[in-house]
């Protein structure tokens, strides 16, 4: 399956991401370092596909959707989303890409505007891309609402005096409204209980079958990306450590790390869960602002070697449709063509886009 | 929200009368006595008639008694008379000021405009330069226009107007000869050429003045709008694809303007009662002026009346802070 999907052009490709957020400190608020949240990202999403990113907090997930749809400034790095470069596009250009592109937030009552009506949130997209005339406004902002299961009489009521789940519909909704292409969905269901995470997960995958969108679906909950995600990315330290499709990942992890996050997956068998060989890391995440020289997990991995504290691993394909970044597999390829060239790739980059 | 309003209105009558004891009773006690007003050339047996005839020596609760009837039953029939052209207050005994013998709240009515045109005006004028800075130095955080702003607004809030007016009039009415020192509030306004008159011997007193408000109206900006700039719904707005200024004036200035709209409310008695010290410093015959000189003269029911009617306004412009916080923000509801 993969193999064919490699043919299809991806709607979404990301090709060295990085975003540094800049340290000042001292009495002259001097430049002395970078938060290195995401440090040199690649992948790609094919249309109709969802990519699961997941990681432990702190990771860079988030950072890498927003930096996506540039609500950062990306440090470097290209972001093509439908054809354009959208990390590079003009303040006017980017406006008007936005509709293609779309982000479902975490927490649902914090990103929505406060003295805003749901109408008004849902209809703002429209005042502002569309030359729709009243009427037809109203009428496509209860068709968004119908479809994400929102009784119409709520039009007019503000935010808080909504559920959290209802909050998060009406974030989606808003997030329809232009018929996006692409959807970043941040940790959607992350502030949601239980039995409403479920309903938000189901209306995500039928909207997506109805209206053939494409996720990246950021989440910590490692059963709902299995549950949802075509192929899934884990990040470790704003690098990504594993790129597999989905079953392939959580039947068999590859990467030391990937395979440490997994066994922490709950087993609803209480029998398996007691056989469950479950991984348990020593040591705290190294700070971004200062990652080992190294592999970024050479400080927890539990089959470090020498070569892991000198030099960074690159992601690469090990087996057909699985990228790993990890020394344990890169004795399969020659390392000359995948250890060095980082810097001059992201030379280039820069040359192309200037 | 009606019978929040009704409540309130309710829990004011009380507090309205205990500050209206407080302040009979504290300008009562005060040192000096109308009498010293009276020259001493008169002899003492038509001294002690005078205070008598002034109601001086009556019992402090009947005194006080007197004052209220008259402050909240007689005046306001005279007003009502006044207005329509009835006869309800039939002659009755109003509140006389101690030194002009005349009615105090018809001082209080002669002094109002000048005390509203200046001290109006330099708070309107407050607020336009106020907004728009507090709204931009939030945005461009660390500017030098946000730098520049906080150092105004520094030297604005902490050196005293009486400082800066007299700074002011060295500068632009002594030295430069630019503007009057002194407010004429016998001007009035006929043509284009006293218009601008009136315009230029209120510049000084309004920069003072503006300078004052604008420094505490531009920090609550500034500082509610870096509070709202770092909210998630900012975001979702960007995300939106608005443009900046959509986001910046619709989304953010919108929430910002909760409590700074309480804080230019509660500001607002003031601009009534009057800036004591800046009618002083540029001799405007306002309410602030009157109540200085009542002080002077021992005018007992000057200053009571006067200091009561700024109570008044500051309970009534706190209510009025609370219910515009309930329309502001939808997500406070008074039930």
């Amino acid at each position: 399956m993969l193999d064919a999907s490699r043919q299809p052009e991806p709607l979404v490709r990301v090709e060295g991401l990085k975003m540094h957020f800049p340290i000042y400190t001292g009495l002259f608020r001097s430049h002395t370092g970078d938060v290195k949240a995401v440090d040199g990202v690649s992948f790609d999403i094919l249309p109709g596909e969802t990519l699961g990113l997941v990681g432990e907090s702190g990771c860079g997930k988030s950072t890498v959707g927003r930096a996506l749809l540039r609500l950062y400034e990306p440090t470097a790095g290209r972001v093509i989303i439908d054809g354009e470069d959208v990390a590079h596009l003009s303040a006017e250009k980017l406006r008007q890409k936005r509709p293609t592109m779309q982000m479902v937030f975490q927490d649902p009552q914090a990103s929505l505007n406060p003295r805003m009506t749901l109408a008004g949130i849902i209809g703002e997209p429209l005042d502002e891309h569309t030359s729709m005339s009243r009427a037809e406004k109203t009428q496509r902002i209860y068709e968004l609402m119908d479809q994400v299961g929102l009784n119409r009489r709520f039009a007019n009521r503000y935010p808080h005096e909504f559920s959290g789940g209802q909050r998060q519909r009406i974030g989606i909704a808003r997030a329809l409204a232009l018929n996006p292409k692409f959807i970043v969905c941040d940790e959607p269901i992350a502030a949601l209980d239980v039995s409403i995470q479920a309903q938000v997960v189901n209306l995500l995958e039928d909207l997506q079958e109805r209206l053939g969108l494409t996720y990246l679906f950021i989440s910590h909950d490692l059963s709902m990306v299995r549950h949802l995600a075509d192929r899934v990315a884990v990040m470790y330290l704003g690098r990504i450590a594993e790129l597999s499709p989905s079953k392939d990942l959580y039947s068999r992890p590859l990467h030391p790390y990937a395979e440490a996050l997994l066994s922490a997956v709950n087993e609803p068998d209480p029998e398996l869960a007691a056989r469950r060989n479950r991984i348990i890391l020593k040591g705290d995440v190294p700070s971004p602002a200062n990652p080992p020289q190294g592999c970024n997990f050479c400080t927890r991995c539990p089959r470090v070697f020498d070569l892991c504290r000198q030099v960074k691993p690159d992601l690469q394909e090990v087996e057909p449709g699985r990228f790993v970044a990890c020394h344990l597999f890169s004795d399969k390829t020659t390392a000359g063509t995948t250890g060095v060239p980082e810097a001059r790739i992201e030379h280039n980059q820069q040359g192309a886009s200037k | 929200m009606l019978t929040y309003v009704l409540r309130r209105l309710f829990i004011a009558i009380p507090t309205l009368l205990l500050i209206s004891v407080v302040i009979f009773f504290l300008v009562d006690l005060a040192p000096g006595s109308p009498a010293s007003e009276i020259p001493l050339t008169v002899p003492p047996e038509v001294r002690a008639k005078i205070l008598e005839s002034l109601g001086v020596n009556a019992p402090f609760h009947v005194r006080y008694l007197l004052w209220l009837k008259q402050f909240f039953w007689v005046e306001p029939m005279y007003a009502i008379d006044y207005l329509f052209g009835t006869d309800y207050a039939q002659g009755a005994q109003r509140i006389i000021s101690y030194s002009s013998r005349s009615p105090v709240f018809n001082i209080i009515i002669e002094r109002l405009p000048q005390t509203l045109t200046v001290i109006g005006t330099a708070y309107a004028v407050a607020i336009l330069i106020a907004l728009p800075i507090g709204i931009y130095s939030a945005y461009r955080q660390y500017s030098w226009v946000d730098q520049l702003g906080t150092f105004v607004s520094m030297v604005g809030y902490s050196v005293p107007t009486f400082f800066t007016g007299v700074v002011l009039i060295v500068i632009f009415a002594v030295k430069l000869q630019w503007f009057p020192s002194i407010y004429d509030t016998t001007l009035r306004i006929t043509d284009w050429g006293s218009l601008w008159k009136q315009i230029h011997q209120m510049i000084l007193p309004v920069a003072v003045l503006g300078l004052y408000n604008a420094a505490e109206i531009s920090r609550y900006t500034r500082s509610s709008m870096l509070e709202n700039l770092s909210q998630d719904y900012v975001r979702t707005a960007r995300a939106k694809g608005m443009s900046e200024r959509v986001v910046v004036l619709k989304h953010v200035a919108r929430n910002s303007m909760i409590p700074v709209v309480t804080i230019i409310a509660l500001g607002l008695p003031g601009v009534f009662g009057g800036a004591i010290v800046t009618e002083q410093v540029f001799k405007i015959n306002g309410i602030g002026a009157a109540l200085i000189g009542a002080i002077h003269a021992n005018d007992l029911p000057m200053v009571q009346t006067i200091t009561f009617i700024t109570a008044i306004l500051i309970v009534t412009f706190n209510l009025i802070a609370d219910i515009l916080y309930g329309v502001l923000d939808p997500r406070i509801r008074y039930d």
